[in-house]
């Protein structure tokens, strides 16, 4: 499944923590970039935690949680991507919030997030780090 | 003026309203007491003489062209509380003493205030055989006329001769519906020019030459002065099949005209009957005398619509009785409106013909201006009746192109915004745009003035809430603006364009901020241009920056792909189709609550064999679903994971079963009844036809979903008109019904084409989906589609029974070339390892069970756990196999 590539914390599900300053950041290798169609979502299993891995043309690579935030159902991946003017979105398939892919800002309802998770690139693998929301932004 | 002392409440606090009759003036009244009295403190019963719920009688003709359902008001008007229907009760007796009423059964109904609704009856001339003529006043009448022409053409071998009597807008109304049902139309009238009490002698002869045109004869200047009538006199002819039939009419000029059939519709007299007996003050000619509050001589009795008589006239339109109606709610609630008079305003359209006539039609005005276009050639007449300086507009008549009547109407009575010639279409004028002043009446038959429209439409005084009313249907719903004749429908709908451009609301017809045109500008483009992917589309009619920046969004791409669809036919998820596709098309299957799917396999017309039943039973029982039958004629399997949808289908297609597609905006169903294949009352094979349909039209996506039903007689027990497409079985072939839906607004199917074989049936569906697929809205479903159309249900018909617009053909071929490429999108799926990998749940676990999908039993079968059962622990059925049995 997922290789971790670092030392496994004792966080679980620290996407939803605040990450301790200055801890090390954890990558885990999830899938190859080709294994992702372009604006094609699909789950992950990270770690336990379930993301949503979105590859866009270029490319650029977004993983978001998988929970839609207003009902909790895990399916944020099976959404529609989009854009709002420069911004990248994607829409909840249940009742089609529009979140942005890059911050988890909600354009459709202020009142909902949805979390986010860093991601990057190396050696045509994608890998995610479940703490880091907070750096990831910064 | 005599205002009466309203009674006081009784002990309850309700006062009962009793009305009498059950046409328009009475729905009105019901309809806007209900709105306007809040405080529930009325309690109204309506006795209905007839046994219909109180229809529009100004499309009484459309009811003699077909089976258009012609009630007013939403289904369920009558069902609200306070308000008691009781149709076939006829009051014989009023006692304005004891307040009272008597029906003929005996029965006694007391009043606090009696509204008598009781309008009029056709007039029969003083003349020897009168009274055996048929009339043309009732649903029950026009109905009986639509069964005695084919009756009387079976008898004689030959079309029917009938003879109409009376030139104006029933009369005409009436020969011009004869004429289509298949009889050789005559009209007799008195006067020297038809309609002769609405159009000028020029109208009325460009009028003449266009009704001469569709072979209707012309006997004008003279009246009846005898009807021969064969057989026993016991009632009109033919009535029940039993009475006299006609064989002629002589006429006062000397000559005789042969006659099957004759019809009078010579005008109209009150029924006032019951105020006579009661002792009401009645005209001269007939009608309850009323004063302007619609209160007649007696306390408490108040007259509303045809039966009342003001000012010495009684008048058979409804937008007086629709006013005379609000009027006498006002007072009753204790206001102080009053009528202000007849407003004779005319606008028809006669088969095909435009005839309009309003305000002072005739120049009676002195020193008035009339300044005239007319082309006999063409049939064609307008007239504008201005002030001497030509700037104030006193009324007008249009024959041949009454286009310029609904722009002038409002205008009545007030100074025009250009010189009267720039408003004759006819003559090449073009007619400015102008800004309608706030207390315009926009729509003459309700009484709905401009501002009042505006105001709604701005959200004050609207009548949702503070919510504004923004798009047509939901305005007219509002302001009941447009919801009568219809004639002022481009008018209303012109006004809330500019009213939306005006305050920034775009009334942009843009999908999204990715494209800047309308669905079907978006169809028509892709379709000429051959184009074939998202980012091509994009690319050539993007908005701007966006068309290289942006990406789309969950409007637009859904959009797209299903114009690619509908069009190309091809595996929807293919090459970078799938990103497109909406939530359910995305896994073809219906996305559930908890991220489940449902899966509905096909079964054509709701026929299905034991054998498949058995592989449904087993395959629910192997994955634990829950199954549900549909309202569709169909079973849906609930709860399998996005993982499982590729195995549960393997095992329904190697059964023989394929997608429904319950999935796509797309044909859904065909519903059927059992049809003359086994019931004892069917007259078609109405499953046959409901399998051949679905297997002709599977796969076909379109703007919205589309569901169709075939019924094998006309107890309709499939229920076709709730579809977008409804087929009823007639002994001689198939009734077509298009634009019905159920969901949250309601919508009967409108008969679109009568008596069809096989063949053409299937014909003018491929023409209607394949016209509706090109030009509807995203999402918009065949009903608002049809409504919105310039010319509606008329323009369809036009379209696909005439071919209008040249485009039959290439609708059909287009239909063609779907029918030819269908290919079951499960089937695809199975053969091809690239496409099921879409279909795993963790691209990096591609096995592995979404853990949070939990389960619970309830009725012996599972559903999602709630939050707090989730939250409890392992007390339930969790979402893994169940196996039943190893095969």
């Amino acid at each position: 499944m997922t290789e971790t590539l670092t030392e496994t914390t004792p966080w679980g599900r620290a996407a939803h923590q605040p990450f301790g300053v200055g801890a090390p950041r954890l990558w885990h290798r999830v899938c190859r970039t080709e294994d992702l169609e372009d604006s094609w979502g699909e789950a992950a299993l990270v770690d336990g935690v379930q993301v949503a891995l979105f590859k866009l043309a270029g490319p650029e690579v977004y993983a978001v949680d998988q929970r839609d935030p207003a009902t909790a159902a895990a399916v944020m991946a099976r959404g529609i991507v989009g854009s709002r003017g420069d911004r990248p979105t994607i829409a909840s398939p249940l009742h089609k919030q529009v979140y942005d892919l890059a911050t988890g800002e909600c354009y459709t309802d202020p009142s909902l997030r949805l979390p986010t998770f860093a991601v990057r690139l190396a050696d045509g693998w994608i890998q995610v780090s479940l703490g880091a929301e907070a750096e990831a932004a910064a | 003026m005599a205002i009466h002392p309203v009674s006081s409440p009784p002990p309850e606090g309700t006062r009962r309203i009793v009305v009498v009759g059950g046409g328009p003036a009475a729905h009105r009244f019901v309809d806007a007491l209900g709105a306007r009295d809040g405080a529930g403190s009325f309690e109204i019963t309506v006795l209905s003489e007839e046994e219909w719920f109180p229809y529009d009688r100004v499309a009484l003709s459309s009811a003699l062209a077909g089976e258009k359902d012609l009630t007013l008001g939403a289904p369920g008007f009558w069902d609200r509380p306070g308000v008691l229907l009781r149709s076939g009760q006829r009051v014989t007796a009023v006692d304005p003493g004891g307040r009272r009423v008597r029906t003929a059964a005996g029965e006694t109904v007391p009043y606090d205030e009696l509204v008598l609704a009781t309008g009029s009856d056709a007039a029969r001339p003083p003349v020897p055989g009168a009274d055996l003529c048929r009339v043309y006043r009732t649903l029950d009448d026009v109905r009986q006329l639509a069964a005695d022409v084919p009756r009387l053409a079976a008898e004689l071998g030959r079309r029917p001769r009938a003879v109409v009597v009376g030139g104006g807008l029933l009369g005409l109304e009436a020969a011009g519906g004869l004429q289509k049902l298949g009889a050789d139309s005559a009209v007799v009238h008195s006067g020297k020019w038809l309609m002769s009490a609405q159009l000028d002698e020029g109208a009325g002869q460009a009028l003449g030459r266009l009704i001469e045109a569709q072979d209707i004869t012309l006997h004008l200047g003279v009246r009846p002065s005898a009807f021969h009538f064969d057989g026993p006199s016991d009632g009109p002819s033919g009535g029940k099949g039993t009475g006299a039939r006609a064989t002629g009419v002589d006429l006062t000029d000397g000559s005789r005209l042969d006659a099957d059939l004759v019809v009078l519709a010579i005008g109209i007299t009150a029924r006032d009957e019951l105020a006579r007996d009661t002792g009401l003050a009645v005209g001269p000619r007939g009608g309850v005398v009323i004063d302007a509050g619609c209160a007649t001589s007696a306390p408490h009795i108040w007259a509303i619509g045809e039966v009342a008589n003001f000012d010495g006239q009684c008048v058979g339109l409804v937008a007086p009785a629709n006013t005379m109606a609000e009027v006498c709610v006002d007072r009753l609630l204790g206001g102080s409106a009053t009528f202000p008079g007849f407003d004779t305003a005319t606008k028809l359209k006669l088969s095909g013909v435009d005839v309009a006539s309003f305000g002072d039609a005739f120049g009676a005005t002195e020193h008035c201006l009339e300044i005239v276009y007319a082309d006999p050639a063409r049939g064609l007449y307008q007239k504008i009746v201005t002030t001497r300086d030509a700037r104030t507009l006193l009324g007008g008549i249009f024959v041949g192109d009454a286009g310029p009547y609904t722009t002038l109407r409002p205008f009545l009575g007030r100074e025009l915004a250009a010189e009267p010639g720039a408003y004759l279409s006819a003559a090449g004028g073009e007619a400015p745009e102008t800004d309608l002043p706030d207390d315009a009446i926009l729509c003459s038959c309700n009484n709905v003035a401009v501002g009042g429209i505006r105001d709604t439409i701005h959200a004050a005084g609207s009548c949702e809430g503070e919510a504004p009313v923004q798009d047509l249907a939901a305005l007219k719903d509002c302001t009941r603006a447009g919801t009568q004749c219809g004639s002022c429908v481009p008018m209303l709908k012109k006004l809330l364009e500019t009213e939306l451009t005006r305050s920034g609301i775009a009334v942009s017809k843009a999908l999204c901020e990715h494209f800047p045109m309308s669905r079907p500008e978006l169809f028509e483009a892709v379709r000429v241009l051959e184009l074939s992917s998202f980012e091509d589309i994009l690319a050539r009619f993007g908005t701007g920056e966006v068309a290289t920046a942006g990406r789309g969004c969950d409007i637009c791409k859904p959009v797209v792909a299903s114009i690619l669809a509908s069009q190309r036919n091809e595996y929807v998820l293919d090459a970078g189709r799938g990103a497109l596709q909406d939530t359910n098309d995305r896994a073809l299957a219906n996305m559930q609550k908890n991220g489940t799917y449902s899966v509905v396999p096909r079964i054509p017309g709701g026929e299905i064999t034991p054998e498949k039943l058995a592989v449904i039973a087993a395959v629910a029982q192997k994955y634990s679903l829950y199954t549900k039958i549909t309202g569709g004629q169909r079973i849906d399997l609930f709860g399998a994971r996005l993982e499982q949808l590729p195995e549960i289908w393997k095992e329904l297609v190697d059964a023989g079963m394929e997608s429904g597609q319950a999935y796509g905006k797309s044909l859904r169903t065909v519903k059927s009844c059992v049809g003359s294949t086994w019931c004892r009352y069917g007259v078609q094979d109405s499953v046959g036809m409901a399998v051949q349909l679905e297997l002709r039209y599977r796969g076909l996506r379109s703007p919205h979903k589309l569901k169709v039903g075939v019924s094998g007689c006309a107890r309709e027990c499939a229920e076709a008109r709730g579809k977008d497409v409804g087929v009823i079985a007639t002994a001689d072939g198939w009734n077509l019904y298009v634009g019905g839906n159920g969901g949250a607004t309601p919508a009967h199917a409108q008969l679109l084409a009568k008596d069809l074989d096989d063949e053409t049936l299937v014909r003018y569906i491929d023409r209607y989906f394949m016209y509706y697929i090109r030009t509807a809205d995203r999402l918009q479903r065949t009903a608002r589609w049809q409504e919105e159309l310039d010319g509606g249900l008329d323009h369809v018909r036009d379209v696909i029974v005439n071919d209008s617009l040249g485009i039959a053909a290439d609708l059909e071929a287009a239909m063609a070339r779907h029918v030819d490429s269908y290919e079951d999108e499960w089937a695809a799926t199975l053969k091809d390892p690239e496409r099921l990998r879409r279909f795993r749940s963790f691209v990096n676990a591609p096995d592995e069970a979404d853990p949070t999908i939990v389960s619970v039993l309830e009725r012996g079968q599972p559903r999602p756990a709630t939050a707090e059962e989730s939250a409890a622990g392992p007390v339930h059925l969790s979402g893994p196999v169940i196996p039943v049995r190893k095969a």
